[in-house]
């Protein structure tokens, strides 16, 4: 009896002393960052990456210190790859949570519902796979992506491409009924007028169509070094297979629509050699990204360019808050983010531009034995 | 214009004529636009594809098999969208309707079994190879021409040489007289609709061979093959043929002349004038209908 009597006094003290402890232990402080991703619905398979890409990158930064005396806290919410719960997500995460910045949302069509939401409570968000040119980071000061725009990854891709084939004429060919294809036809043309190579031909198609030998004839006749294709994926497979039945053994060069797993499977073997421009150049042996591979590897999780732009999505707010000085208020983080340059991360030298965009080199990925490869 | 684009030409447009050319036979015979044929069309490149790939068929055992299976579902069509309309008068709308009700539930059946995807044939196979003839032809695209002529010749035999070619006129003539001379009206229509969906049938899976097959893929030639088998004339089976192939010329004639904006433009507009000089199509008689 008296023993016990002492246990529960002993057991009381320490609940009280439990008790008291968290007032005390809250020197280091904290980084609450918010992150609205898709992790059920359509792009939930891009959400899947992102998430591990975001935990990697808090508990590595953590275990670096990276900022020093602050800790990096991260509430990650389901936007179900709707609209209307990614603005759901963005109440909670600004009002209840109260976070420092926001990360996300997946789909630039959320971002474009949900970013003004942030912008009016003056929260900082920043994208980490919206590449809409338009309606992202000209919502307002406080929304800043790490994520390329098609206008930055094309004509990187056809520089390098460029480089590794020394093509001086192009055949151009694009769905002009499109904003998208229309958009990547735009920046395709002025990137190949900038690098001084001859337009052999320009052709055009709308989305219902599904032949495009009288085109492709046309083109081929011109002789030029290289096919420059602007096309949604439903076009672009059928493009790439009836340009090889009808001999053409050259290059051909595809916008972000042929960035899909769905090109190799309905184009088949006319799809090796296609050249696709990324955002994220896995093989890079800058020691950023090997240390990401690794760190990666460790955690038995495949990255891939999702993956790799949520790390430095979370990368490029510790580095914020470190560069003012520690300070973690909404604020603080957003006024620091202009002078995130040349961050070193693994998407490569990272630098915010003065539209807010983000800017690194982009890589070059090329279709080998069915899988798509980055082209050295 | 070179030899290349004449074929590109000849391949898209053999393919229209196919097409329209089993339109036109339902409607010499009967009066009537079945709007369901391009959903055949579509089923039937489905099962080809299914035929090659879960069964491992050559296509040269699928295409004969499926054209049957598209004819079948041609009859199946007549029994239910529109033998049960044909006493009442009215009933070229009402089969019109009706064709137009099983286009839609077609579609929502392929979208149950074969799903919203993309899909296309294996890519062996149609030989890959090319041919130069005056420029690069593939053995695909010569392959397509040369099953559509067979198909045009056999049905041209059909309907001019045989009994039930013979049966198939005199009812597109008169169902009455026709049957007071002894044909069995029912039974010839029955066998229109299955030729007229075999026909459609090939057609769309000609066109999955060249392209690639989806539940939207009637979409690209349901209005195509309406307008080749008005400007053809009506019911007119030489002026559906001579119309498609003349569409799928024109077409990649101005593409590759013009540009890609304006292919629908011309091709319509020729479509347009034709009509305005010919008002009952290229082949079409006023009075007077043959199927």
């Amino acid at each position: 009896m008296r023993r016990s009597r002492f246990a529960l006094s002993l057991a009381a003290g320490l609940a009280l002393a439990a008790a008291a402890l968290p007032a005390r232990a809250a020197d280091p402080k904290v980084l609450k960052i918010g992150a609205c991703l898709s992790l059920t619905g359509p792009a939930a398979v891009y959400g899947a990456q992102q998430k591990a890409g975001l935990l990697a990158a808090v508990e590595e930064l953590n275990r670096q210190q990276y900022v020093p005396g602050v800790k990096l806290e991260v509430v990650i919410e389901d936007d179900a790859s709707t609209k209307e719960q990614g603005i759901a997500v963005y109440q909670r995460l600004i009002a209840r949570e109260k976070v420092a910045a926001i990360i996300g949302p997946t789909l630039s069509n959320t971002a474009t519902a949900a970013n003004p939401l942030a912008q009016a409570a003056k929260v900082p968000v920043v994208a980490i796979s919206n590449t809409a040119p338009r309606g992202i980071t000209d919502i307002g000061d406080f929304i800043w992506r790490v994520s390329l725009t098609e206008g930055q990854v094309i004509p990187g891709a056809l520089k390098r491409a460029q480089a590794k084939l020394g093509f001086k004429s192009a055949g151009l060919l694009y769905g002009n009924d499109d904003a998208f294809t229309k958009a990547g036809y735009d920046v395709m043309r002025s990137a190949l007028d900038g690098m001084g190579v001859k337009i052999a031909g320009t052709q055009t198609f709308a989305k219902p169509d599904r032949d495009f030998n009288a085109q492709l004839t046309a083109l081929l006749a011109q002789k030029p070094d290289i096919l420059v294709v602007s096309a949604l994926v439903e076009n672009a497979a059928g493009i790439v297979a009836q340009a090889r039945q009808l001999g053409w053994k050259g290059p051909i060069l595809g916008g972000n629509g042929f960035n899909s797993a769905a090109l190799v499977k309905n184009a088949g073997p006319a799809a090796e050699g296609v050249l696709v421009g990324t955002s994220w150049n896995r093989v890079s042996a800058e020691p950023a990204n090997q240390a990401f591979l690794k760190l990666m590897a460790g955690r038995g999780h495949e990255p891939d360019q999702f993956c790799a732009q949520a790390y430095t999505g979370v990368l490029a707010i510790a580095h914020a808050a470190k560069l003012a000085g520690g300070k973690t208020g909404r604020e603080d983080v957003k006024g620091a983010f202009s002078k995130v340059t040349d961050l070193e991360t693994p998407l490569g030298k990272f630098s915010f531009l003065e539209s807010r965009d983000g800017s690194h080199e982009p890589a070059l990925q090329q279709v080998r034995n069915g899988k798509f490869e980055i082209a050295q | 214009m070179s030899i290349q684009q004449l074929v590109n030409g000849l391949f898209v447009g053999s393919m229209y004529a196919v097409f329209a050319l089993g339109y036109t036979l339902v409607f010499g015979v009967l009066d009537i636009l079945n709007l369901a044929h391009a959903a055949v069309f579509m089923a039937a490149s489905f099962v080809a594809l299914t035929l090659v790939e879960a069964l491992g068929l050559s296509i040269l055992a699928a295409l004969p098999i499926a054209m049957v299976a598209a004819g079948l579902l041609g009859l199946v069509l007549e029994r239910i969208a529109f033998r049960p309309l044909r006493a009442r008068a009215d009933s070229n709308i009402a089969g019109l309707i009706s064709s137009l009700a099983m286009a839609t539930i077609l579609g929502a059946i392929a979208h149950e079994l074969w799903g919203p995807n993309v899909t296309r044939f294996p890519f062996d196979t149609l030989p890959n190879a090319t041919e130069r003839l005056g420029g690069i032809v593939s053995r695909m695209q010569l392959t397509v021409i040369a099953v559509a002529l067979v198909l045009v010749l056999a049905l041209t035999w059909l309907v001019q040489r045989t009994r039930l070619g013979r049966e198939l006129r005199a009812v597109a003539e008169s169902p009455r007289a026709a049957q007071v001379v002894g044909v069995n009206v029912d039974r010839a229509i029955a066998a229109s609709f299955f030729i007229s969906s075999a026909l459609g049938g090939a057609a769309g899976i000609l066109y999955g061979l060249a392209y690639d097959v989806h539940v939207e893929m009637g979409r690209s030639v349901e209005l195509k093959g309406l307008a080749v088998i008005i400007v053809g004339g009506m019911g007119s089976m030489p002026g559906a043929v001579i119309a498609g192939i003349a569409l799928g010329v024109i077409e990649t004639l101005v593409v590759a002349q013009l540009g890609g904006s304006f292919r629908d433009v011309v091709s319509f507009a020729g479509l347009f004038l034709i009509l305005v000089l010919r008002p009952h199509g290229l082949l079409g008689a006023a009075a007077t209908r043959e199927a």
